[in-house]
């Protein structure tokens, strides 16, 4: 066997012996994957102060294949775990990796009261308009007409419009990028790591072995270039106006970026009026080594 | 690339040079870094890998100017660029 000599620059933020990963070859969550730890690299932060949180899902398996504190949870609760460990330690960036399915289907509870909460969370949500793990079922962002293995006449239902939904829910950051906007896209999680409150970023991304595959679409590489042909950069515009259609054209950009308290920080100013001189605000677990 | 006039410091400003690196037994040949490279310096290889995909080959390693798209674009980590030194003609 030839011994690898060389060694990709973000190795030391994988677990290499995992890789290659299982994704479809021509799949977008690898470069999500790659945009991901570009901006973790290029933001500076240490890597004792983040932590990735996924639920189920291709893109659950994002967890297990980076280098840093990561939990790979039950079926839709990543934003729970994630908020609980937000809380208990403040001082961590917590990063959800998730799939459509995932956070907006069977998490959508979770989703909607993490941006109403504006929980310092940055959410990466990798749409790819179905199921895929599980072989291609229709879920709440695939769009009308599209045929899956439970749609084969073609879905007939309206489908979310993820930046619309969390923006009114009260997000503090939401962005749409394409997988073929990569530069854009590493520039959008590093601006969401650093952005305090709920950030959400939208990931359209191909799945050439079910969704393209049904709906006769072509390989991954065919949908990259139908991103690159269709897709347009509106920054800063009413979410309302970035509904997706089948075969229509994508709307992407940075949508909302204001500040608004979080959390963490309209409970210790509520407390601090409430109880008065008494309270101490909870600044996460004591490093025992000084003890 | 087409310029309009000579650019006044063409003298002292060169454009950067990359060098390529490719582990192929990483790749399972989805084409991206050789369909969107902004230079063409790759193309598919006819040669498979262990996996039975047809890696990249640097087919014009002297185009390269380490914009490291191919770095970012690849899904499997298999593809990177670092800078490299001006050879001594000029890269003519």
């Amino acid at each position: 066997m030839i011994e690898q000599i060389e060694h990709h620059p973000l190795d030391e933020l994988l677990r290499v012996d995992r890789i290659p990963h299982i994704w479809c070859s021509t799949c977008g969550l690898g470069i999500v994957l790659n945009s991901f730890l570009t901006a973790v690299r290029e933001s500076g932060i240490s890597r004792q102060d983040i932590a990735v949180v996924s639920g189920i899902g291709c893109t659950g398996r994002a967890a297990g294949y980076v280098n840093l504190d990561s939990f790979h949870t039950t079926h839709g609760r990543a934003l729970p775990f994630a908020t609980g460990l937000k809380l208990g330690n403040p001082k961590l960036k917590v990063v959800v990796i998730s799939g459509d399915g995932d956070l907006v289907a069977i998490g959508g509870n979770h989703l909607i009261h993490s941006a109403r909460r504006n929980m310092d969370l940055t959410v990466i949500c990798v749409n790819n308009f179905n199921y895929a793990m599980t072989g291609g079922q229709f879920g709440p962002t695939t769009p009308p007409g599209a045929k899956l293995t439970t749609a084969p006449f073609g879905s007939y239902e309206h489908p979310f419009n993820l930046p619309f939904l969390v923006d009114s829910c009260g997000a503090t950051y939401v962005a749409r990028w394409t997988v073929l906007h990569v530069r854009q896209m590493t520039d959008a999680f590093r601006e969401a790591l650093e952005h305090p409150g709920f950030s959400f970023v939208e990931v359209i991304s191909p799945c050439p072995t079910v969704y393209g595959r049904r709906n006769q679409l072509g390989s991954g590489l065919d949908i990259v270039k139908y991103y690159r042909e269709k897709s347009v950069v509106r920054n800063d515009i009413d979410t309302r106006e970035c509904e997706i259609e089948l075969g229509g054209t994508i709307v992407v950009g940075r949508f909302v970026r204001k500040r608004k308290p979080t959390y963490l920080e309209k409970m210790n100013e509520y407390l601090r009026q409430s109880v008065g001189e008494a309270f101490v605000p909870y600044s996460g677990p004591v490093d025992d080594a000084g003890d | 690339m087409k310029l309009w006039r000579k650019p006044l410091d063409a003298e002292e400003k060169k454009p950067p040079r990359g060098e390529v690196h490719i582990l192929i037994e990483r790749c399972k040949g989805c084409g991206f870094c050789i369909t969107f490279c902004p230079k063409q310096v790759l193309e598919s290889s006819t040669d498979f890998n262990r996996k039975g995909y047809h890696p990249p080959i640097v087919k014009y390693p002297e185009r390269c100017v380490n914009c490291g798209l191919c770095t970012i674009i690849c899904g499997e980590f298999a593809i990177w660029t670092t800078p490299a030194e001006e050879p001594a003609d000029g890269g003519k």
